[in-house]
């Protein structure tokens, strides 16, 4: 699909990405302002990985995601109002309160899960893909994982059994350049990430992620791959958070210029200058103003909510 | 009332786990089993058998040594709507995999909210007594025990070996069984049936008056064998096995106790912060203190590795003899 010349696609892919930075905006405003608890791992400066990704997506596909997970959420169709709502504890929250930002999922979406735990989502993700492979299914299964995960265990096995089984499973590698402190020079001896691939005998391709049309064009790719049973494949795309790690990062390993560098490489702006041609200013102004609306609502009935009540908490330990 | 005469056969302890695997396949095309060597090998302990031959390499999954990954696996299967059975080949090899049995399996539905459910099993084989030594012969219930959002199942005999497999799988959330190695070639009736265990029902193995032993996994038949030569000595013992650790049937055991007014706790785990501990208190909590007659004593296998040479390894765990000596001591001194 052409994100650039379709005005369809264009205004979907603009609208979302600014929904997602006025989402993780807002949410670093109620931190900020004492109205939010816990912890935040905000993907500012990294929204055009999900966007392109979700748009080479159909419904009926599954998305496993990430602790920096609101994009991802986004991207695939969750409400807004019932993210902020777990966000701020609240019984309407899609977690009922008891997940927050790090373990937001929207199963009627396909999103089966944001995790704490950073390779946590990809042997889930190979399993998601088992199934749908077992079902004799269409559907492909997105693994959204951050460069810190590539290096536990969990990553490894995953992607193997993917690629042994020839499972419908895209492996998306949101390479943001830091897991937590430790830059991706210092963790990895490959050039590129996406050179892990060979190991496990699958294509591997390393795309500019702050162009949501080539983390598009790559996925869509890799997702017919997958649909038509030839496995998996891994997709690094390159990109960089703005902000820390978390609610805790002082920022101490990273330099001012290295940070304006990448901030003048924001991807929602670069994508404006781009479809000039296809979207009129007015156009772009409107899903500016889209995406502020919708999180302002969000915001809005996410406070109106009740709380979270203690009254069930240990009903949910157990299905039934 | 007509009486219903299940008909039961002789089977193995793993000739019953197969039937349950069998039965469940043929009943819910959902369920799949997937582990190490579970296929033409037919199991590390022959479990699977010839399961490869009647459900085919697409259900009876061999993976590659990838614990993490396998259970990993299992969740997001589970997630997406699929009944996955795993075989981890020593239940010491859990340790590989506690990521995704403890923080993501054990977890998803509860830090959803409810929203999704993750109805996988792990079965693996728990215990000493095959001289695998410290890493090939743990008992790691407690561990499992301890985590909100699990069930823990300790099948000793060969029909509840079915009958709690079958629970475990019909059972909506992940449900650990951990089968004990020395118990895979016990025979004893097995129905025809496949009818499912109620999980948190303990079975009174054995009805007596002077104590109640409450034993896991191959520490029942000891106990039942320790109980034999007890009355033979004049000593009558309940033998109590709670087969579901988790749920727990607190009420069977408390209730029996408060019988006998002696409790002594019998397991194969090292004693630090095992199961016995929460048996314990349980009875401790419970009326049943009032009851009592002698302080609760626990019989459980010493603080230590299980260690190879086979006249150490017996030492480590409690034996038939140690439990008739501690079940002897306890009606006698009380």
């Amino acid at each position: 699909m052409d994100l650039i010349g379709n005005a369809a696609a264009a205004r979907q892919a603009l609208v979302t990405m600014w929904t997602i930075r006025r989402f993780e905006e807002a949410v670093d405003d109620l931190f900020a302002r004492g109205l939010m608890h816990g912890t935040m791992h905000l993907s500012i400066g990294q929204e055009a990985v999900p966007v392109g990704a979700c748009l080479a997506l159909s419904d009926g596909d599954y998305i496993t995601s990430t602790h920096r997970g609101h994009g991802h959420c986004i991207a695939k169709g969750a409400r807004l109002a019932d993210m902020m709502a777990e966000l701020l504890a609240k019984e309407t929250g899609y977690c009922r309160g008891r997940g927050g930002s790090m373990h937001i999922a929207d199963v009627a979406t396909g999103n089966l899960g944001a995790n704490g735990i950073v390779a946590g989502g990809v042997p889930i993700a190979a399993g998601a893909g088992l199934a749908v492979k077992m079902r004799g299914g269409s559907e492909v299964v997105v693994s959204f994982f951050g460069d810190g995960a590539v290096n536990e265990g969990a990553w490894h096995e995953g992607v193997n059994l993917a690629a042994i089984w020839d499972l419908p499973v895209v492996f998306v590698c949101e390479n943001n350049h830091y897991g937590m402190s430790m830059s991706v020079s210092r963790a990895f001896r490959v050039k590129q990430l996406s050179e892990r691939a060979a190991a496990y005998g699958i294509p591997g391709v390393t795309v500019d992620g702050n162009d949501p049309q080539a983390v598009h064009d790559a996925v869509t790719d890799a997702v017919a791959r997958a649909r038509a049973g030839e496995g998996p494949t891994l997709i690094e795309a390159t990109t960089y958070r703005w902000k820390g790690h978390s609610k805790s990062d002082k920022n101490l390993y990273r330099t001012r210029e290295e940070i304006e560098q990448w901030r003048e490489r924001d991807p929602i702006a670069r994508f404006e200058q781009r479809v000039a041609a296809t979207l009129e200013d007015q156009e772009i102004q409107s899903c500016r103003d889209e995406a502020r609306d919708a999180v302002r609502a969000a915001v809005r009935a996410a406070h109106a909510a009740p709380d979270a009540s203690a009254d069930s908490l240990t009903e949910a330990v157990y299905a039934r | 009332m007509t009486a219903v005469v299940e008909q039961t056969r002789t089977l193995t302890y793993a000739e019953a786990v197969r039937e349950a695997l069998a039965q469940a396949m043929t009943a819910d095309e959902r369920v799949f089993l997937l582990g190490e060597d579970v296929g033409t090998y037919g199991g590390a302990f022959g479990v699977t058998g010839d399961l490869v031959h009647r459900f085919g390499d697409e259900r009876i999954r061999d993976t590659p040594i990838s614990e993490l990954g396998i259970v990993g696996a299992a969740v997001g299967a589970a997630l997406a709507g699929m009944r996955p059975v795993v075989e981890i080949q020593f239940s010491d090899f859990t340790a590989q995999a506690m990521d995704q049995i403890v923080n993501q399996a054990a977890k998803i539905h509860f830090m959803l909210g409810g929203a999704a459910t993750v109805p996988m099993v792990l079965r693996a084989p728990a215990g000493s007594g095959t001289g695998a030594a410290a890493q090939h012969s743990q008992s790691l219930e407690a561990w499992f025990a301890h985590v909100p959002g699990l069930k823990v199942v300790m099948p000793a005999t060969p029909a509840d070996a079915k009958a709690l497999l079958l629970a475990a799988i019909a059972d909506p959330n992940p449900v650990i069984v951990l089968e004990h190695k020395l118990l895979y070639k016990q025979s004893g009736p097995v129905p025809e049936a496949a009818t499912p265990a109620r999980l948190g029902e303990a079975a009174v193995r054995r009805r007596g008056t002077d104590l109640t032993i409450v034993a896991t996994g191959v520490m029942v038949p000891r106990s039942l064998e320790a109980a034999d030569e007890l009355a033979a000595d004049g000593i009558e013992a309940s033998v109590v096995d709670p087969r579901s650790l988790k749920p727990l049937d607190g009420k069977s055991i408390v209730d029996d106790v408060t019988r006998t007014g002696r409790a002594l706790l019998v397991q194969e785990a090292p004693k630090t912060a095992g199961f016995m501990a929460e048996i314990a208190a349980t009875i401790g909590e419970s009326p049943a203190f009032g009851h009592l007659r002698a302080p609760i004593s626990r019989l459980c296998g010493l603080d230590v590795p299980i260690p190879y040479a086979p006249q150490l390894e017996r030492a480590a765990v409690p034996q038939v003899a140690d439990i008739v000596r501690a079940a002897t001591d306890l009606v006698r001194r009380w």
